[in-house]
């Protein structure tokens, strides 16, 4: 979902890039003063990760294709402000350097996948762990969820701005249906490689998963 | 050895994305993405407007005058690269961000 320079009108991008920028200085933050793990580099590895599953475009449909979008995958990673951080840079380098996205659009490509597409992923892994139970083993399924509602919740948020301000005139529901409908499918491809790789990090490393602390239980004192 | 375990998982972790950015990219579908897919069916697709950094050697990860397969390996790798210096740039926390205890 990668948005080129042109789609939407300067003082869109230009809100955009402000909430952009004001959302990512929290982050940034946040995550040095929380002490987000450093050993091993969670984020930075996470990012990668993150660049390099969004290189492996897979078929949607007759047609189509979609990539992971990992803003849900990364905020179960390493958390929430985190994987903002995470996104932006992956949007970052793909729009400077591979012009993959607008270098103008940047700070509305940080808007639908950092910050809705990791804010709605998280929300969605949470509220799922509370009905699920209280196990490891939850939460491959919580962050598949989260990951299959995060895609269309951007594709919901991209269809917004372009209503405000797009460059061309479309009608709102033709918009919504086409933006919706394909990105829900996508959503599925999305959760399914998250719950998956989500499972492999929480069997062999569950200590550098950062929702893993959503299931923890308290210590049991020893008697 | 607690550092031995997180130099094991990093290594692991940055060699899988690499492989994964330079060799499984290979097989991507090249079909246009969901969104381009409606831009073109919706007819705003020619909004767009040319890519400032389209003449960029990396740009639609390749190498520019090389085409082949190990051009866009290389341009995998290049990313993943790019993609850790800035994250690390980023969120490494230094003794002076640690808030008093």
């Amino acid at each position: 979902m990668h948005v080129p320079d042109g789609f939407l009108a300067a003082p869109t991008s230009v809100c955009t890039a402000v909430v952009a920028a004001g959302a990512i200085a929290m982050a940034v933050r946040r995550t040095r003063s929380e002490g987000v793990v450093n050993e091993p580099p969670m984020a930075a590895l996470v990012a990668t990760l993150v660049f390099a599953l969004q290189t492996v475009n897979f078929h949607v449909g007759d047609g189509t294709s979609g990539h992971l979008l990992g803003g849900a995958l990364a905020a179960v990673l390493v958390g929430p402000w985190a994987a903002t951080i995470c996104l932006t840079a992956v949007l970052t380098v793909q729009a400077c350097i591979f012009a993959d996205g607008g270098i103008t659009a940047l700070g509305t490509n940080v808007v639908l996948m950092a910050l809705v597409g990791v804010t709605v992923g998280w929300f969605v892994t949470r509220a799922s762990v509370t009905l699920l139970p209280r196990t490891n083993a939850s939460l491959p399924l919580a962050a598949g969820l989260g990951a299959v509602l995060s895609v269309p919740a951007a594709a919901v948020a991209f269809t917004g701005l372009y209503l405000v301000g797009g460059a061309t005139d479309v009608g709102a529901g033709e918009l919504a249906e086409a933006m919706i409908g394909w990105h829900t499918l996508i959503g599925l491809g999305e959760g399914a490689f998250t719950a998956g790789i989500v499972g492999v990090l929480i069997s062999s490393r569950p200590d550098l998963v950062h929702a893993s602390r959503l299931v923890a239980r308290p210590e049991k004192v020893v008697a | 050895m607690k550092g031995g375990r997180h130099r094991l998982f990093t290594a692991g972790l940055f060699v899988a994305a690499l492989v994964i950015a330079a060799c499984v990219s290979q097989f991507a579908s090249g079909r246009p993405d969901g969104l381009e897919h409606v831009a073109g069916s919706l007819g705003f697709a020619g909004a767009a407007d040319p890519h400032a950094a389209a003449d960029g050697v990396f740009a639609d990860y390749g190498v520019r005058g090389w085409d082949s397969p190990v051009g866009s390996a290389l341009a995998g790798v290049v990313g993943c690269v790019a993609t850790l210096a800035l994250t690390l740039f980023l969120t490494f926390r230094r003794p002076s961000d640690r808030t008093t205890s």
